[in-house]
């Protein structure tokens, strides 16, 4: 009886101060959107992840902020679907197109064929594809009218981290690997031990890389985006082969390998994001091998909101700002200036077009 | 019939098996009220389990929209925005799962307000095919977990044999099911061998292979000969028409002769189990193997060919994946039907009948899953949780019975029960679907 009224007491209370505290909002039609909210709400921007989700800290997610970030500054309808697998892509897409998204956004080269299928059956509607172009029953290249493919060109910033990995190592190993052996993972790769090699043939140094034989098109996956423990444990095979850098291509994976590598006190670069700043390993991570999906994304979606899109892909690029390298941030004053001007050099002949990073999976 | 069949081999008679106790009593019983009858039936009680999962869902969904979230602030200074927010959100949800996988109203044509349903065959088929085969083991008191592992291998087949070779149409749709079929059933084998000869734990034998599946079919789609020519992506060439299943309503929607097939392998397990000797062997090792060793019947034989039958149903089951909606093979072409399919067949009492009316369930969930996220931003996950909040109250009727207060079943008749079930039973037969 005596727990009864207490209850009651604490429950009068809890409501005495709900009352209290909270307060309907006005009516006020312009509460959303900064008054951006009538710039058009007619169009509507759709997003189908794969079956890494919006939360996979890596590709998907930058997508959906891009996606966000243009909802917010645009004024334009969103919907963001998720895929739990990849059975979900096509019953996903249909969805979106029935219910009239003026633009639907695949993300993945799993999304390929179902997206270009929809493409192609929907011609009212637009489409645009993240990280894979299209390509015809005989496995050429294709450009379809109403759908725009989104690609990257990371190996020109991974070869700048390379470069820097390779001045910056004290054991003279570095290392990396991926998470599955795709283009869009291998590029990284590619471009990572093309700078290592740049480094050894411009200052005479035998700096060896791990994980990758870009030759051979070989070298070390853990197998898939989600296990980290896997991650942690290809680091810290690493790090007792003597390599104190490592550059994990895995998304979420490459937290196991921060991980391992804080206690084997090596250090990190980071892909996909500024990983300074969207991990909690930030004084361990070098820099970031950044790809700018979020920025396409929106650029992409802004295009179509005012009419203008085309289905010319665009490929990110050190020159647009597709891609780069980021910051040092805590390692600012580690990096000889040398180096970093070394860095810089070379990065305008890449944008110069003097300087080309060669990669079989270019896109 | 039962006797008789093992007479006709010269074998001693079986011992007489006691009758389940949960089984439903027919309703020609005498001294009992037509709704006593309906009040105890396990069928109002998996009604009453997805009802209690879809409100419990409800609750979920609500808590989860932001809209009712803001209106929960202030619920005491305007309670009416709360109850309007969370009605908006849990019917536009419940109403979006309906229009997603039975009929869309809001749609233009009559072909599109149909469409759901056909998608909602569509996802069932694996999931009837998969829950077959798992049924097939359940009844013979094999718990076999291997499902997604036989659907990859069925899909690795199927997939292989329709975009290698180039043959005439019906020739490559059958040699290509065929395959699927095979694919399965030796990835099956495997476990049903290692259980026969070993005596390994088919539990874990078929959770290892399911790995194992998963990581060679990783394995194979980084080789040339699963990927596309000039690309290194793991994804296989496209699977021709001519080994495709043919589309039953056209091009409009996705509904393939896979469902048709699906449909002959229910009628098909049916026969097998009740109506063949090995259906009654099968029944007899899974109620009592030491009685059916007894008997004379080779208990290792039966656990073999029946990891046989439930992998070559399974591996069908990828076949329709490959061969009738996503025409590639990829690493997640199986998605999560072998593990749903354990549900289904749970679901569906090791039934044929129930199995096929549950894989329609979650053909539905699934197919109206799409269609919710789509038009109202409910996670998916929210489908998932339903699912498996039915499980859940189907596996715990007990549970199911209290919330609704329904009387125990037979329970103040336990005493004519226990006299019953002592008479030898008829029971194995009248078990059926």
């Amino acid at each position: 009886m005596k727990r009864a009224t207490q209850v009651t007491a604490l429950a009068a209370v809890a409501a005495l101060a709900l009352a209290a505290c909270g307060t309907p909002p006005e009516d006020d039609e312009t509460t959303d959107g900064d008054g951006a909210a009538a710039a058009n709400p007619d169009f509507s921007a759709c997003m189908v992840s794969d079956a890494g989700g919006f939360d996979d800290q890596s590709f998907n997610q930058a997508g959906y902020e891009g996606l966000e970030q243009a909802k917010a500054d645009l004024g334009i309808e969103v919907s963001e679907v998720e895929s739990s697998a990849d059975t979900d892509y096509a019953p996903n897409i249909d969805n979106l197109v029935q219910q009239g998204c003026s633009l639907v956004i695949g993300v993945g080269f799993l999304l390929e064929d179902p997206i270009q299928a929809a493409a192609e059956a929907n011609t009212d509607t637009n489409f645009a594809l993240i990280d894979s172009a299209f390509s015809d029953a005989d496995f050429n290249p294709v450009e379809l009218d109403n759908a725009k493919p989104i690609l990257f060109n990371t190996a020109e910033a991974a070869f700048l981290a390379g470069y820097l990995a390779a001045g910056m190592t004290e054991s003279g190993t570095v290392a990396t690997f991926g998470g599955i052996q795709i283009p869009s993972v291998a590029i990284f790769m590619d471009g990572f031990v093309d700078g290592v090699a740049k480094y050894n043939e411009d200052n005479d140094a035998d700096i060896k890389t791990l994980g990758w034989d870009k030759d051979a098109q070989t070298g070390t996956f853990t197998g898939d985006f989600d296990n980290q423990a896997n991650g942690q444990n290809v680091t810290q095979g690493f790090i007792d082969q003597g390599a104190d850098i490592i550059m994990p291509v895995a998304g979420p994976v490459g937290l196991g390998a921060a991980a391992a590598a804080e206690a084997g006190d090596a250090k990190i670069i980071w892909v996909d994001s500024d990983g300074f700043l969207t991990t909690d390993y930030g004084s361990i991570i070098l820099t970031s091998v950044m790809k700018q999906i979020g920025p396409a994304v929106f650029d992409t979606v802004s295009e179509a909101s005012e009419d203008n899109f085309t289905n010319e892909p665009y490929v990110g690029t050190l020159e647009n700002e597709g891609v780069g390298l980021a910051p040092f941030h805590d390692f600012e004053d580690a990096v000889p200036a040398e180096l970093a001007d070394q860095l810089a050099q070379y990065q305008e002949q890449i944008i110069a077009g003097d300087l080309v990073v060669e990669s079989d999976n270019t896109p | 019939m039962s006797q008789h069949d093992i007479e006709d081999e010269g074998l001693p008679p079986v011992p007489p098996t006691p009758a389940p106790p949960s089984r439903p009593e027919t309703p020609t019983e005498a001294g009992r009220g037509i709704l006593q009858e309906m009040l105890e039936s396990s069928w109002l009680v998996t009604v009453l389990a997805i009802f209690s999962a879809l409100v419990l869902g409800g609750i979920l969904i609500a808590a989860a929209d932001p809209e009712v979230q803001a209106a929960a602030v202030y619920l005491f200074a305007q309670p009416s925005d709360f109850f309007l927010a969370v009605w908006d959100s849990v019917f536009g949800a419940y109403s979006a799962l309906f229009q997603g996988s039975v009929v869309n109203f809001s749609a233009s044509s009559l072909e599109q307000a149909l469409r759901p349903l056909t998608e909602t065959m569509t996802v069932s088929v694996p999931l009837i095919l998969a829950g077959l085969g798992l049924a097939v083991g359940f009844r013979a008191g094999l718990f076999n977990i291997g499902a997604q592992g036989q659907i990859i291998l069925g899909g690795v087949f199927a997939a292989y044999i329709g975009f290698t070779f180039d043959l005439p149409p019906g020739l490559h749709l059958f040699l290509a099911v065929l395959g699927a079929a095979l694919g399965g059933a030796l990835w099956a084998s495997i476990a049903g061998v290692l259980k026969a000869r070993t005596g390994a734990h088919e539990v874990i034998v078929t959770i290892m292979l399911n790995n194992i599946a998963i990581y060679l079919v990783a394995y194979l789609l980084t080789t040339p000969a699963f990927q596309r020519p000039g690309s290194s992506n793991p994804i296989s060439p496209p699977i021709p028409d001519s080994a495709s299943y043919p589309l039953l309503l056209g091009e409009g929607y996705r509904l393939h002769l896979g469902f048709v097939l699906a449909l002959l392998a229910a009628v098909g397990v049916w026969w097998l189990m009740e109506r063949s000797t090995f259906g009654f062997r099968v029944r007899a090792v899974g109620e009592n193997p030491h009685a059916a060793r007894t008997a004379g019947m080779s208990v290792p034989w039966v656990t073999v060919w029946v990891m046989a039958i439930a992998g070559a149903l399974a591996g069908l089951g990828g076949s329709a994946q490959v061969l009738g909606t996503e025409h590639v093979l990829t690493a997640g072409v199986a998605a999560s039907f072998g593990f749903d399919a354990i549900t289904v067949a749970l679901l569906g009492r090791s039934r044929p009948l129930g199995t096929v009316l549950a894989g329609l369930l979650f053909g539905g969930l699934r197919a109206g899953g799409f269609a919710m996220q789509a038009r109202t931003g409910t996670p998916i996950d929210i489908v998932l949780v339903v699912q498996s909040l039915i499980v859940l109250f189907i596996a715990a009727p007990p549970l199911v019975r209290r919330i609704y207060w329904l009387p125990t079943p037979g329970g103040p008749r336990r005493a004519e029960r226990r006299r019953r079930s002592t008479t030898p039973a008829t029971s194995a037969q009248e078990a059926g679907a």
